[in-house]
């Protein structure tokens, strides 16, 4: 995915039970998403700290997205739910600080759904595409 | 001793900044705060600034150099580049003096090249202080606030600004803006220099003496009793070491930048738990044994290894800022430090 | 003016001491000038007749200190708690930060206090301060003595008092009071307001002046942990200072949403800041957010309350539509 020849960098945090299974399951299929998405395998959605979602904008990322299982069915049963509080809090706090809230995002995607995970990065990565560079969060030590 | 009139001071700014880079202190939303002067800024009138001008040549953090690695080849790349020449316009003689302090450490072999190349770039021009506040006690220190120190020596009364030359450095740059400035008679300078003695005389910290401290008195106040009841409400913040002219510790760190690694300095503070640490932990365990170092050092370390020269300047910055109003003059004056106790 | 005179509360202090319900007594300590108050331990009614202090500008909040005062030992200790410290002191309780059995909380009523910077605006060497009524009186070294209006040099968070109520004490001196409408997310709305840009350029101005002397972590009695993520060199985080913008930002965005539930908007971050960041601004966002998204909640008005953030119900709104309520909202 490009917008005038920039690509930009995704970090997704897949929980292992469901999301993680989806992105497999996209694999298998043959579907499509941007190889610009990394992702980072977590036992659940809710391991994800939000020192992780900066650091991950530290670092270069232009995007992070959370995909757990849906809510109700998370392994440890309620690791969701509080991803979801949390997220709801801190991404508003990021808005709060003017960063563009379309950088982050959170998306539940089980196991079966290999064609949402696809669709859903696709969606994403066009969306971060168009905001262009992380500027507000960027780090400039960690600019080539 | 020349002078100019106070509405021709933007031109005389514009005349310094027409040569090299220009800093004064300007008002804020959050006090005053060195800025670099550009057309429309106006000179502050403030005491002190929030931060001390020490950031001109010890900021806060620094790149020192840069790591390169490809396969199993590492690049130093060495990041220091010429200082440009530069003034620091309106610095009080507590902050001129801040200077002489931190040069021992800096400059005394082998000399610190990254401060080194700053201050030699700099030409200090000072400001007499014509209100000190009741936070002052530079005289304590043998600080003359009313003739500070510095390359050149400002006076600024009612209408006209006095400017006096005191080194080479600073005759250099007075006789490159004499286009600007006239002769001037020093009597409005004395006046003001004898009005600002005796306001100095009056301020609440004025009979502040630090005799009773200097150079070898390690023995003498090291287990001092005291100490437990003034760091009993130490948070162990930073507050005091940040704003102070003349603490001068840091750290060097390694940041990883993810294609190589930054290595570069930044403040740090005794009264940090972190501070110092070695594999074995950390020296000083308590938050008494962190308190009792800052103010050990400003007192009696520092002077027993600089000649008997105090490491506090009395700006009173800590005594304004500290979250919990500990600072070294409840020190002092606890430990002994009034000359009649 | 407070309402309550000092020797009310020295004598209720040395009783205490002397009856033997309490070994030692937190409270302000005399300075060299009439604002610089400091914490301290007072043992004896010679001690608290010397230097104990209950002025307008006792703001220190003693409920953090009670953490290493508990562990010192045997005996009691006597703590004045102003209405605001109150739920700052049931938050610790609920966390289980000290031994309840080991304190004899004395609640004290606040008629607010003073900021001495918003004082400095405007008196050039303060030599007194003095409070009559409506109006504080300052002496200064160069322009006699001032007349300044009371409710001008209240700092945010005594001007937008959330409460005048104690919610934890053994004992009461004075009035109650009640809850206040404190309009305290004024700020907050005029904030969400402003467009993404305008709100960037509002905390890049206001973070940038942080200096990481970390105050505001230190004082704040929901920042208790033994070993902060800051501190800890092997965290992969830890920074002594900010050597870019975002590490400041991401200290305060950490800070903050590590205290989100927990924070009783005391607001003492903000007043020891030493560059005058509104860093309130940032824990009342998360206030507010959670008495909008999850329903009201204020930390430490109750023992054992479980915050929002550790808590959920299956019907809870999603992280994107979250961020729109909170534009809608304001």
């Amino acid at each position: 995915m490009q917008v005038n020849g920039y690509k930009p960098l995704i970090v997704a945090f897949c929980c292992n039970w469901c999301s993680y299974a989806g992105a497999d399951l996209a694999g298998n299929n043959r579907l499509n998403y941007p190889a610009d998405v990394k992702i980072i395998r977590v036992p659940c959605s809710c391991r994800v700290n939000p020192m992780f979602i900066l650091r991950a904008f530290q670092r270069g990322a232009d995007g992070v997205i959370i995909c757990g299982c849906h809510p109700g069915d998370c392994h440890y049963t309620s690791g969701n739910y509080y991803t979801r509080r949390r997220m709801a809090l801190l991404f508003s706090m990021l808005d709060y600080l003017g960063i563009e809230k379309e950088r982050t995002r959170v998306e539940w995607v089980s196991a079966a759904e290999g064609a949402k995970f696809a669709a859903t990065m696709n969606d994403f990565v066009e969306t971060v595409a168009a905001l262009g560079e992380n500027k507000r969060l960027e780090d400039l030590r960690c600019k080539k | 001793m020349r002078k100019v009139s106070l509405d021709k001071l933007d031109q005389l700014f514009a005349g310094i900044a027409s040569r090299e880079a220009l800093y004064l202190p300007v008002d804020t939303a959050a006090g005053a705060k060195f800025e670099r002067w550009a057309e429309g800024k106006q000179l502050s009138d403030a005491l002190n600034t929030v931060r001390s001008p020490k950031d001109f040549f010890f900021p806060q953090t620094e790149n020192l150099m840069d790591f390169k690695m490809e396969g199993k080849k590492i690049e130093i790349i060495d990041t220091r580049t010429e200082s440009e020449d530069f003034v620091i316009f309106g610095v009080r003689g507590c902050d001129v003096k801040s200077f002489e302090v931190l040069d021992h450490v800096f400059l005394s072999e082998p000399a610190d090249t990254y401060y080194k190349n700053r201050r030699d770039h700099a030409t200090i021009v000072s400001m007499a202080c014509l209100k000190p506040v009741e936070t002052c006690f530079c005289g304590t220190f043998g600080i003359d606030a009313s003739n500070p120190e510095g390359d050149i020596v400002c006076h600024k009364t009612a209408d006209a600004l006095y400017l006096d030359a005191k080194t080479e450095k600073g005759e250099k740059l007075l006789a490159a803006l004499s286009d600007l400035t006239e002769e001037a008679d020093a009597a409005p300078v004395e006046e003001q220099k004898a009005l600002i003695k005796e306001r100095l005389a009056k301020l609440p910290l004025a009979d502040l003496k630090a005799d009773a401290f200097g150079s070898g008195k390690t023995d003498e106040f090291f287990d001092a009793p005291e100490w437990k009841e003034l760091s009993e409400s130490c948070l162990g913040c930073g507050t005091c070491t940040f704003v102070c002219p003349t603490c001068q510790c840091y750290d060097i760190k390694d940041f990883n930048t993810g294609h190589g690694v930054k290595r570069f300095r930044c403040w740090d503070s005794c009264m940090y738990s972190e501070f110092t640490k070695m594999s074995a932990g950390q020296p000083r365990l308590t938050q008494l044994e962190r308190f009792r170092q800052r103010f050990m050092h400003k007192l009696v370390y520092y002077p027993t290894n600089y000649d008997g020269l105090f490491s506090c300047v009395g700006c009173g910055r800590c005594v304004a800022k500290c979250p919990i109003q500990m600072n070294i003059v409840k020190v002092m004056k606890k430990l002994g430090g009034r000359a009649n106790v | 003016m407070q309402e309550i005179k000092r020797e009310i509360l020295t004598a209720k202090a040395a009783e205490l001491l002397e009856n033997g319900t309490v070994t030692r007594v937190l409270g302000w300590k005399r300075g060299e000038f009439d604002y610089d108050v400091t914490p301290a331990v007072f043992e004896s009614a010679a001690e608290l007749e010397e230097g104990f202090v209950w002025n307008d500008f006792c703001g220190a909040n003693f409920s953090k200190y009670l953490i290493k005062e508990t562990a010192k030992g045997e005996g009691k200790v006597l703590v004045f708690l102003k209405p605001c410290d109150t739920y700052s002191f049931n938050q610790l309780l609920t966390e289980h930060r000290f031994d309840r059995e080991k304190v004899y909380a004395v609640g004290v009523p606040c008629a607010g206090m003073l900021d001495i910077s918003r004082i400095k605006e405007s008196a050039e060497g303060v030599l007194a301060v003095r409070t009559e009524g409506d109006q504080v009186l300052v002496d200064t070294l160069y322009d006699g003595t001032l007349t300044l209006d009371r409710a001008e040099l209240l700092p945010d968070r005594c001007k937008h008092c959330k409460s005048k109520k104690h919610v934890a004490y053994d004992e009461l001196l004075g009035e109650e009071g009640e809850v206040l409408d404190s309009h305290r997310f004024d700020e907050v709305e005029a904030l969400e307001k402003m467009t993404p840009d305008e709100r960037f350029a509002f905390w890049q101005n206001e973070l940038s002046r942080c200096i990481r002397c970390n105050a505001c972590r230190d004082v704040c009695p929901a920042c208790t942990c033994e070993k902060c993520v800051f501190d800890n060199p092997e965290s992969g985080v830890e920074n002594k200072a900010a050597a870019t913008s975002f590490e400041e930002k991401m200290f305060h965005i950490i800070r903050a949403f590590h205290v989100v539930g927990r924070c009783t908007d005391c607001g003492e971050c903000s007043r020891v800041c030493p560059q005058h960041i509104p860093l309130h601004l940032l824990n009342r966002k998360f206030i507010k957010d959670i008495d909008n998204f999850y329903g009201e909640y204020q930390a430490g008005a109750e023992v054992g309350s479980r915050a929002p953030i550790v808590n959920y119900t299956e019907g809870d709104l999603e992280p994107g539509e979250a961020v729109k309520r909170g534009e809608t909202h304001a």
